[in-house]
């Protein structure tokens, strides 16, 4: 029989126990009479020889070996049955623990999504990212296309390399003009990855050279979308960019290079001026690691030949390193440090409901002290007595983490959906065993954590005591719920500061100026028809004519053309030194460029500080002229007046080119994260002067910002299609209202703030509940002493202050302990938010208040309650 | 019955128990008393005792039981060695005699010693 059979055949194996046993007494019985005894002397006698027939029958269940299993089921329904009969408390601690682990196995659930399962590549662990680094600008730069070959032949720790970057354009064939993002891939990329297509097959290298026929492998959704997902789709042109592209493969589903595009073309093939620059470094590389060589052997390998390049070509690489770093980092991004935040936030969460529980638990143990010593009186051992305990706890704390998988399941994906921006990976953000058994762990920790204090305090000694003291307890359990207070506060304390810290923090980063006006702005991408695309003097007449029809639009007051556009994704930095010697490549500053028509000062409302912004006047054949911001001015000319001095700027084919004004710095990189960026220099440069394959090359990527009388986004529908052009195959696409795009700068600091709002408010709830819970314990304990009092002549007021007191002191305590882990916890938001103060006094000095009050209103009520007590029935009670 | 009863070494109980049922099936009552008997009253055994020996034993898969007829045509529980039983009857025994054969020796050269 297995274990599992005896457990299951309990009943037949105890009517055995008793057959076997009763068999043997009536042998021996028989036996005796047999001898001569009489019956009832015979009786006696085989029982005597047998022992307490029921100590050996428990003897005999010991030996089955499955004890432990029937006494964990006894105990299961014991605890069951306790907690049926007080439902209030058993939902109570139910729905408290449930909150607590549901919002922890949610974050959770994300974290084990995001962070932990590996990609969803084949031997994602060798997948690597390479980046171009220097001194100065950090470790975030891209390659130039000719450093990735010299790298995809000269590495030997890299088995293979392969390169993309962003593109896009307009597909007009088949079916309606589309603007499709797009990426330049070199051929090896989807073998690197180790993704198969769908159908057909990837680039050939051959296909990754200039001059090479054009093909493409387009997405999966772009496939079910143009083609309704049929075979005959390869082999199939489609015109983009007004040239005639063979589909040769359709990419998996959710197949993604920093975000999803629609259709992917050979890198090679590219002629763009940029392909040749060293000085351009727009290339994304990754890599796989050969099978035998680890990160640091490829990392050292990748810095010698950093160094050699440095050598060969100093003007671009001197000082320039390169790094590699898991795929998987740069697929995560920046948000792992924050969900490992709000993991240990919800874990505050949770540790409260634990110690709420633990209170309410340790209260009833107190009150069961006669029922536990009377089971030990009956011969109970301790151990199995805190066993009983841990069982009840583990009811409570398995119901509870069981209903707060029910929570996780509902929540995840509004969480999810919630999160500012898009979260990396969350087609992997799903329940799995690692989660349950996650969930799991997290119940079992918590029930022996609230479970834990109870139990031990299962009568050890002084049993007759315990049993003749009836209703009073014997041992003070007030340091232990004094601690419990303590805990509760404080880690509410910690809660409700850091709620303060971001609070305060995204009230200033709002009242911060972002340096231009963001209301009543319009931003769009514009795909110029892909006829207009062909040389610049059809793109230069097609950009006029985009602007004169917005600028006639009604409801348009001024429309500008930009290549960058404040607080959106997207950056062109470029070198530049005032004097006329270039400094060495790593040690050259840099700026933000803007390449902008006229209006655009007028269109985003920055002020001009000095001398003129960009005019009419400004055009090719005549000098270049540049506007820079107060910082460039800062930077480089220190007090003096920068207006009238040349300045170089790198890659100017006619340098140096003219400061004509200075404008005020506009906060490019969003409001909270503009502090800290590397780049905050920023000049402006007119669309005008751009020699022309300049103008080629930006037609690709300009926007429209349009300044409006009316709320932007109305405007917008009908301004799309004005500007459809004489082909009908001109597309606006990214369209944003700039308040949008302001507001969204601050998603993280806002999003931070709810949750931690949320989180404290919920903190203080339960720390409240959890104190009201305690001090009603532990004053109806000191009833009797409370009449004693009132019948020796205290009033009301004195009763209320001593109980007051009693909880003051554990609240001040607790309010000390949670200022220090604040003190911590704002260090450790201001390293992962941006814009974040940690010193912030008002916090504290705001939330404290509000915490002390709630504690001392959550006291007050026993105290009231105290006061009113009865001195004569209260004696009684003694 | 005039020789002092013996208490039983620890441990020993398993073995008498398993060379008892080893001569075939047979039931708790019949166990206790063969052993009283065939020890000639030396060693007995603690009826309290027996009933959790026989089913630790089975519980551990050295002897197996049947519910069959007595001859008096009552039901009772006949325990049997198992294959598994018997081979640990052979090892325990074997080590068992190995041990009485040492000490007969250690107690027969002090003997010597002192003549």
């Amino acid at each position: 029989m297995n274990w599992w059979q005896r457990l299951w055949r309990r009943k037949q194996m105890e009517e055995e126990l008793e057959k076997e046993l009763r068999f043997h007494l009536d042998e021996h019985v028989n036996q005796l009479i047999a001898q001569g005894y009489a019956p009832d002397l015979a009786q006696r006698n085989a029982r005597l020889a047998l022992g307490g027939q029921e100590q050996v029958k428990e003897e005999c269940r010991d030996a089955r070996g499955t004890r432990w299993l029937e006494d964990l089921l006894q105990d299961f329904r014991y605890a069951l049955r306790t907690l049926r009969l007080r439902p209030g408390f058993a939902s109570v601690a139910i729905l408290t623990l449930a909150l607590g682990s549901g919002a922890t196995t949610v974050m959770f659930t994300v974290i084990n999504g995001v962070l932990l399962k590996p990609l969803a590549y084949p031997e994602a662990d060798q997948l690597v990212t390479l980046h171009g680094k220097t001194e100065k600008y950090g470790d975030q730069w891209g390659f130039s296309y000719p450093e990735f070959h010299d790298y995809q032949s000269a590495s030997r720790t890299l088995g293979s390399v392969a390169a993309w970057t962003y593109g896009g354009g307009t597909v007009t064939k088949p079916g309606e003009a589309e603007y499709l993002f797009g990426r330049h891939v070199s051929s090896g990329l989807f073998s690197v990855l180790g993704v198969p297509l769908v159908a057909g097959r990837a680039f050939l290298p051959q296909e990754d050279q200039p001059g090479a026929a054009p093909v493409a492998v387009i997405s999966y959704s772009l496939w079910q979308r143009r083609f309704g997902g049929s075979p005959q789709a390869i082999e199939q042109q489609l015109i983009f960019e007004a040239k005639s592209y063979t589909i040769v493969g359709i990419a998996p589903a959710g197949f993604r290079l920093d975000g999803e595009a629609d259709i992917y073309t050979p890198l090679g093939q590219s002629t763009e001026p940029r392909m040749r620059d060293r000085g351009a470094f727009f290339i994304h590389v990754l890599g796989r690691l050969q099978s035998n060589v680890t990160l640091a052997q490829a990392q050292t390998e990748l810095s010698v030949i950093a160094r050699r390049l440095a050598m060969q070509y100093p003007e671009n690489n001197q000082g320039r390193d390169m790094v590699a770093r898991p795929l998987s980092r740069e697929v995560v991004g920046d948000v792992q440090p924050t969900l490992w935040l709000l993991l240990g936030a919800v874990s505050l969460v949770l540790l409260i409901a634990c110690v709420n529980v633990a209170s309410l638990l340790l209260a009833r143990a107190v009150s069961r002290e006669r029922e536990l010593a009377m089971r030990m009186a009956l011969g109970a051992s301790r151990g199995r007595l805190v066993r009983q305990c841990l069982t009840e706890s583990s009811v409570l704390g398995i119901s509870g983490g069981a209903l707060g998988v029910v929570f996780a399941v509902v929540g995840v994906h509004p969480f999810v959906s919630l999160w500012p921006g898009s979260l990396p990976r969350v087609e992997d953000i799903q329940l799995d065993w690692r989660v349950l058994l996650f969930a799991l762990g997290v119940s079992i920790l918590c029930s022996l954590l609230f479970g834990l204090a109870p139990a031990l305090r299962a009568p050890a000694r002084k049993l007759e005591h315990a049993l003749r003291s009836g209703s009073r307890s014997l041992g003070s359990t007030r340091r232990l719920h004094s601690l419990f207070v303590v805990a509760e506060v404080a880690l509410a304390v910690v809660l409700s500061v850091s709620a303060g810290i971001l609070a305060r923090t995204l009230v200033r980063l709002l009242s911060l100026d972002p340096g231009f006006n963001t209301r009543n702005v319009l931003v769009a991408h514009v795909a110029l028809s892909p006829a207009a695309l062909e040389n610049s003097t059809k793109a230069r007449a097609a950009w006029e004519d985009v602007l004169d029809r917005a600028r006639r639009f009604p409801g348009v007051q001024s429309v500008a053309l930009a290549d960058v556009v404040p607080m959106r994704v997207g950056e062109d930095a470029v070198g530049y030194w005032a004097t006329p010697v270039q400094p060495p490549p790593d040690q050259t500053p840099l700026a933000l460029m803007s390449i902008v028509t006229p209006d655009y000062l007028n269109v985003m409302g920055i002020s001009l500080r000095r001398g003129r912004f960009l005019n009419e006047q400004d055009r090719t054949g005549h000098e270049i002229a540049v506007v820079i911001d107060n910082n460039l001015a800062q930077h480089a000319f220190r007090g003096s007046d920068p207006v009238g001095k040349p300045l170089w700027l790198q890659g100017m084919p006619s340098n140096p080119a003219r400061i004509v004004g200075v404008v005020g710095h506009v906060r490019h990189w969003g409001l909270a994260s503009d502090d800290q960026s590397r780049v905050r220099d920023q000049i402006y440069v007119s669309f005008y002067q751009l020699p022309d394959p300049l103008v080629s090359f930006l037609s690709s990527v300009m926007s429209i910002a349009v300044r409006t009388s009316l709320a932007p986004l109305n405007v917008a529908e009908p301004l799309r299609r004005e500007l459809r052009g004489p082909g009908g195959d001109q597309t606006l696409y990214d369209v944003h209202a700039m308040d949008d795009l302001a507001s969204a700068s601050l998603a993280r600091q806002r999003f931070l703030l709810w949750l931690f709002g949320i989180f404290a408010g919920l903190a203080l709830v339960l720390a409240s509940i959890g104190i009201y819970g305690v001090l009603t314990y532990l004053t109806n304990q000191r009833v009797p002493e409370i009449g004693l009092r009132m019948a020796l002549g205290a009033g009301t007021r004195n009763v209320i202050r001593l109980v007051l007191g009693q909880s003051f002191g554990m609240i001040v305590v607790g309010i000390g302990v949670g200022i220090l882990g604040a003190l911590a916890a704002g260090r450790l938001l201001q390293h992962l938010v941006d814009g974040i103060r940690p010193a912030d006094l008002s916090a504290f000095a705001i939330m404290i208040p509000v915490l002390l009050v709630t504690a001392l209103f959550a006291s007050f009520i026993p105290a009231r309650r105290a006061s009113r007590v009865d001195p004569i029935s209260a004696l009684r009670q003694e | 019955m005039t020789a002092p009863k013996s208490d039983l070494p620890q441990g020993t109980l398993d073995l008498l128990i398993l060379k008892v049922v080893a001569l075939g099936p047979v039931h708790g009552y019949a166990i206790a008393q063969s052993l009283e008997q065939v020890s000639r009253g030396v060693i007995q055994v603690p009826e309290g005792s027996l009933y959790p020996a026989l089913h630790r034993l089975e519980n551990r898969g050295l002897l197996a039981a049947d519910w069959k007829e007595t001859e008096t045509g009552r039901e009772a529980k006949f325990y049997r060695l198992t294959r598994k039983g018997r081979n640990q009857l052979e090892t325990e025994a074997a080590s068992w005699q190995r041990l009485i054969d040492a000490i007969a020796l250690i107690l027969g050269m002090a003997n010597g010693g002192a003549r």
